[in-house]
């Protein structure tokens, strides 16, 4: 079963960390990157740019209408995400709790089954 | 011979050179590695080379020294034999004997996940390579990849030994491989049709595998009850989907496009499974299917017949879900009512509630009863609630029916 796990941060609360909070996150990503990999469970993993660096496309009469800055006004904002291929939910959840921003407050991971896939899997 | 023809030859000789080389050299790990190279190799050779007089002996002299240069890690010797490896084979003679079960309790190794396990059994029994398992489960082959070589990795630290479990334990582990075969079928079953035509159909490779189980234990009344409910559910596959893919439930099919060689095949062994001394689950699912099939139109089900075999199989396996088709049953033979109450008991079952299938078999008895707006309120939470696509679709077509105006 695939399961997306979504990190949502906070920048306020990831510019409040000390840079040894900061660098154990980074650690214990790669650990965790390393795991997923070793098991056979990791598709994908990509983290994106500061929400500030976000285009927001419309289009109107026909005209692409392109403003700067992310969609939503809200404090969290997705920051990256990891796709799995794993047995359950439960598993999925077992995952989704070895990675840092769990434990720490004001930022979010969810877990989410996909439901529909495509795309060049064997890149 | 054909490219298709090679290929099924190809999955059928795989379960058999690997039990050779395992016997012969023991380390399953790396005879497993062996055995997936030479069967690689013959995809590529015998195709524009012809087929060897003896491919068995081919398959087996290839992967001994594929085995041989893995333990010498001489690479440069490998890379020598294996452009010449055609022109030298002298193929060895081979006992025959057939180590599909041996092979199929090695890799549905308790220590292993469901996953690993039917990953496992499809590379090292199936035969089909790590990037046609990949392809079927939509995930990067080095993900698969990862997956079979953690999977080897657990047996061998489980020390297991290449024999069969003996008493109990025997008996647990055949229905742990009863259990990977039937989710090879289902996961190739459910598979969506259309645009995966290079996607290798899993729903057939599980039906090969469990004839090739049954040709061993033919008196097994589980082998057979699993053999039957997966022949008689696949009999059933080109009515189940529209041309656009969308699902037909089995009371709107089209009777007249199910399989009845399938079908016949099917029946004939719940018959004479049902006459053995056991009665376990997947024969009962079975003759539940054989049920359906016996009926020429919808209206024609014997649902006292497969209400019965519900109740019997919820006292041998018992499982909120199979309660939800128990209802179903007594609503066809008594009417919507009973199947609702019957449905009421299973709201305080926590695996139940709230899950999408009871919300849609509710949904479908509140139709029968006459309560629209319930039903569609019910139909929606259902679409709501399923991780299938085509399942949604559906579900939603069903509510749009009855969308208060």
């Amino acid at each position: 079963m695939k399961f997306l796990i979504s990190l949502h941060i906070n920048p306020a609360v990831l510019d409040a960390l000390t840079d040894e909070e900061k660098a154990a996150i980074g650690a214990g990503h790669g650990t965790f990157i390393e795991e997923l990999k070793e098991s056979g469970e990791l598709i994908l993993t990509q983290a994106l740019v500061d929400p500030s660096q976000a285009a927001v496309v419309k289009v109107r009469n026909g005209q692409p209408v392109v403003t700067d800055g992310p969609f939503l006004e809200a404090k969290e904002f997705l920051g990256g995400f990891y796709l799995v291929d794993c047995e359950d939910k439960e598993r999925a959840i077992e995952l989704a709790a070895r990675i840092p921003d769990t434990r720490i407050e004001g930022l979010g991971v969810e877990v989410r089954q996909v439901m529909f896939s495509d795309g060049n899997l064997e890149a | 011979m054909t490219a298709p023809g090679i290929e099924d030859l190809l999955r059928g000789l795989t379960p058999q050179v690997l039990g050779t080389l395992v016997r012969k050299y023991g380390r399953f790990e790396g005879c497993e590695d062996a055995v997936q190279e030479a069967v690689l190799a013959a995809a590529v050779q015998w195709p524009s080379e012809g087929v060897p007089d003896n491919p068995r002996g081919w398959l087996v002299t290839v992967a001994s020294r594929r085995l041989v240069d893995q333990v010498r890690s001489d690479r440069a010797r490998r890379e020598r034999e294996s452009a010449t490896a055609a022109a030298e084979v002298v193929p060895e003679e081979v006992p025959d004997t057939d180590d599909t079960l041996l092979l199929l309790f090695l890799c549905c190794h308790p220590a292993l996940t469901a996953a690993s396990q039917t990953a496992l059994t499809l590379r090292a029994v199936g035969g089909l390579t790590t990037a046609e398992i990949a392809r079927a489960f939509l995930v990067p082959e080095a993900t698969m990849a990862a997956r079979i070589s953690r999977a080897k990795q657990r047996i061998r630290a489980a020390g297991s030994a290449f024999a069969a479990p003996a008493g109990a334990e025997r008996e647990e582990r055949l229905r742990v491989v009863l259990h990977v075969l039937y989710l090879i079928f289902n996961e190739g079953y459910t598979a969506s049709s259309g645009s995966e035509l290079d996607r290798p159909d899993l729903a057939r490779e599980a039906i090969r595998l469990t004839r090739s189980v049954y040709a061993q234990l033919p008196g097994d009344g589980e082998v057979a009850g699993l053999l039957a409910l997966i022949l008689l559910t696949h009999a059933r596959r080109a009515a189940r989907t529209t041309a656009a893919g969308d699902l037909v439930p089995l009371d709107e099919q089209d009777r007249t496009a199910w399989d009845r060689e399938l079908i016949d095949e099917g029946t004939a062994l719940v018959k004479a499974a049902l006459a053995g001394p056991e009665l376990g689950p997947y024969l009962v699912q079975a003759a539940i299917a054989a049920t359906h099939a016996d009926a020429p139109t919808a209206a024609d089900t014997d649902w006292r017949q497969v209400y019965g075999l519900y109740l019997v199989l919820e006292r041998i396996a018992p499982n909120p879900v199979v309660t939800l088709n128990r209802a179903v049953a007594l609503a066809e033979a008594e009417g919507p009512r009973a199947g609702l109450d019957l449905l009421a008991t299973l709201d305080t079952d926590a695996r139940m509630a709230g899950h999408h299938r009871l919300l849609s078999v509710r949904a479908h008895l509140l139709e029968r009863d006459g309560d629209r707006a319930g039903a569609y309120e019910h139909y929606r939470r259902a679409a709501r609630g399923t991780a299938s696509l085509a399942e949604q679709r559906y579900l939603e077509g069903r509510a749009a029916r009855l969308r208060p105006s």
